[in-house]
C-alpha cells in the first residue's frame, strides 16, 4: 500500500479530536493513586461492587443472547409491516439517555407500573431494589448493541450452506444451530462482549430503575460516582479498572472480529 | 456495513458513561450592585432557595442568581473539581468542614437555618406509620439517602437513638431521590427533612418523629474562594439571614438558627 500525504487541513483537526480523547484517560492515569491501588482494589466494598457488576452483567448478556438472537434472526430474515419501526423501538436504549430509560422501567415494571402492579398483585415480586431489577437495567441499554452486531452478521452471511442443509433433510431447528450459529459465531461473539461491556459500565437506568444497595443493587459505576465523594483516590483506580476493561474489549474486538 | 455499525457502536458506547453534572446559566446585568453568582445549595433547599432567588433578584435588579441543586457531597466535589460556585449552602457541618479544610471557602462559614427529620410515606399513609418502629415492620419498603448525605447520616443517629435496626432497600443520592421514589410508590417510607415534606405539598404525607430521637440538622453558608463577584456573594449571604430571608424559610418549615 502506498503512503499518502495526509493534507495540513486533516491532520490538525484530526489531532485535536485524538487528544480530545486520550486527555481525559491520560489525567486518570497520571492522578490515580498507584501506591494504594492494590488497597483500594481489595477493600470489601469494591469487591462487593465487583462481585455484583460481574454477576449482572453476565446475566444481562445470557437474558440478551437468550432474547436478542431470535429478535435479531427475525429482523434479518421476515419481512412484515413494521420492522423498521420495531427494530427503531427495540434499538432505542442505544441513544436514550439511561435515565429515561431508568424511569420508563419503573413506569412498566415498577411496583405501581403498567405490569409491575400487575407483578406484584398476583405473585408478590417487586423488581425495584433488587439485583433482578439491575439484570433488567442493564438488559434494557445493552442489548440492543447484540441485537444489531447479530443482525449485520445474519445478512451478510452465505446463506447457501444453509439451503444445502435443508435440502439434505436437515430440520429447522438443526440447520439453526449446526450450520446457521457456527457461520455467525464472529458476530454472535462480538455482540456478546459489546452487550457485557455496555452492560457492566451502566449507570443512569441502574440507579434510576434499581436504587442503590451495596452487595444487592451498587455496581460498580456507581460505586465510583460514590467513592467520588468519600474517597476520590478509590473512585479514580476503580474508574481505570472499568477503562482499562473498555479498551481490552474494543482494541480485541476490532481486530479479531469486525474487520470485515 | 459491519464497519460503518461497528462505528456507531464504538461512539455510543464511549458516550453512555455520562452522568448528570450542575447547570449554570448566565444572565449578566449592570447597576449599582452587579454580577450574576452560583449558588450551590443542598437538595433540600431547593424550595426555599429558589423563593429567595427571586425576591434577592428583585431586591438588587442587577444581579442574577443561579442555583445548583444536588446532594451536599456531590457540591463539594463539584467545587472542588474546579465548578464554578459563588456561595455553598450546606446541609450539614462536616461536608462545610471539609470544603473549609480543603482551603476552598473565604471568611467564614454562618449557620442560616436549622431543620428536622420526620418520617416521608404516601399521602392517606397506606401502611399505619406511626413512628420509626414501624420502619422495621416485615414487607415495608424502607429507603434513605446515603451515609454521605447529610440526610442520611442523621436517618441512621435517629434510629439508633430510637433503638430501631432497620435496613433500607436502597441508599439514594439525595432527599429529592427519596421523595420521588415515595410519590412513585416505589418505596414506603423514608426519613427526609421536614422542610422537604412541606416542599412536596399534597403529594406525600409526613410522620413526626418525637425529639427525643429526632436529629436537628443544621445548615451553614460560606461564600467561595475564588468568586468572580465577592459582593454579591456577600450580598445575598446576608440576605439569606436578613429577617426577610429568616421569614421566607420559616414558611418553608426551617427552624431559626438557634
Amino acid at each position: 500500500m502506498r503512503r499518502e500525504r495526509v493534507p495540513i487541513v486533516v491532520i490538525v483537526p484530526a489531532a485535536i479530536g485524538a487528544a480530545f480523547f486520550i486527555l481525559p484517560l491520560l489525567g486518570l492515569i497520571v492522578r490515580s493513586p498507584w501506591r494504594d491501588a492494590v488497597t483500594a482494589l481489595t477493600a470489601p466494598e469494591t469487591l462487593e461492587a465487583l462481585k455484583l457488576s460481574l454477576l449482572a452483567s453476565l446475566s444481562a448478556t445470557a437474558v440478551g443472547l437468550v432474547l436478542g438472537v431470535p429478535l435479531a434472526w427475525i429482523y434479518a430474515r421476515v419481512e412484515f409491516p413494521g420492522r423498521d419501526l420495531l427494530r427503531a423501538l427495540t434499538t432505542l436504549p442505544m441513544v436514550l439517555p439511561p435515565v429515561v430509560g431508568g424511569i420508563a422501567l419503573l413506569l412498566a415494571f415498577g411496583r405501581r407500573g403498567l405490569f409491575g402492579s400487575w407483578l406484584d398483585s398476583s405473585f408478590g415480586i417487586t423488581l425495584p431494589f433488587t439485583t433482578a431489577g439491575v439484570v433488567m437495567a442493564e438488559t434494557f441499554v445493552a442489548m440492543p448493541f447484540l441485537i444489531l452486531t447479530v443482525e449485520a452478521g445474519l445478512r451478510s452471511m452465505d446463506r447457501r450452506y444453509e439451503e444445502a442443509a435443508r435440502a439434505l433433510g436437515a430440520s429447522r431447528w438443526r440447520v439453526f444451530t449446526r450450520v446457521t450459529l457456527p457461520l455467525i459465531a464472529p458476530s454472535l461473539f462480538a455482540g456478546a462482549v459489546l452487550c457485557w461491556a455496555r452492560a457492566l459500565g451502566e449507570f443512569g437506568a441502574t440507579i434510576t430503575f434499581a436504587g442503590n444497595f451495596p452487595g444487592v443493587t451498587q455496581t460498580m459505576p456507581l460505586a465510583v460516582y460514590l467513592l467520588l465523594e468519600t474517597n476520590q483516590e478509590a473512585s479514580f483506580i476503580l474508574s481505570l479498572v472499568l477503562l482499562l476493561i473498555s479498551l481490552v474489549v474494543l482494541v480485541g474486538l476490532r481486530h479479531r472480529w469486525l474487520i470485515a | 456495513m459491519r464497519n460503518r455499525i461497528w462505528l456507531l457502536v464504538a461512539a455510543v458506547l464511549l458516550a453512555a458513561c455520562g452522568s448528570s453534572g450542575g447547570n449554570a446559566s448566565t444572565s449578566p446585568s449592570s447597576s449599582l450592585l452587579s454580577g450574576y453568582i452560583n449558588v450551590f445549595a443542598a437538595a433540600s433547599l431547593t424550595a426555599s432557595f429558589n423563593s429567595l432567588g427571586v425576591a434577592f433578584h428583585r431586591a438588587s435588579p442587577g444581579v442574577g442568581v443561579n442555583f445548583n441543586y444536588a446532594g451536599t457531597p456531590t457540591l463539594v466535589t463539584q467545587i472542588e473539581q474546579g465548578a464554578p460556585a459563588d456561595v455553598f449552602a450546606s446541609a450539614d457541618t462536616t461536608n462545610m468542614d471539609k470544603l473549609t479544610a480543603d482551603g476552598f471557602t473565604s471568611g467564614s462559614s454562618r449557620t442560616f437555618a436549622r431543620n428536622q427529620l420526620e418520617i416521608v410515606v404516601a399521602p392517606g399513609n397506606p401502611k399505619s406509620i406511626t413512628g420509626l418502629a414501624d420502619l422495621a415492620k416485615p414487607g415495608l419498603i424502607y429507603i434513605t439517602e446515603g451515609p454521605t448525605v447529610p440526610a442520611g447520616k442523621y436517618s441512621l443517629q435517629a434510629l439508633a437513638m430510637a433503638g430501631v435496626k432497620v435496613t433500607p432497600k436502597s441508599l439514594e443520592t439525595s432527599v429529592s431521590a427519596v421523595i420521588s421514589k415515595i410519590e412513585l410508590g416505589e418505596a414506603d417510607a423514608g426519613i427526609v427533612y421536614t422542610t422537604d415534606i412541606t416542599a412536596a405539598g399534597p403529594r406525600v404525607q409526613g410522620v413526626p418523629i418525637p425529639a427525643a430521637s429526632n436529629v436537628i440538622a443544621t445548615y451553614p453558608i460560606v461564600a467561595v474562594k475564588g468568586t468572580r463577584y465577592p459582593d454579591v456573594a456577600s450580598a445575598f449571604i446576608a440576605y439569606v439571614l436578613s429577617s426577610t430571608g429568616q421569614s421566607t424559610l420559616a414558611t418553608f418549615g426551617f427552624l431559626p438558627p438557634s
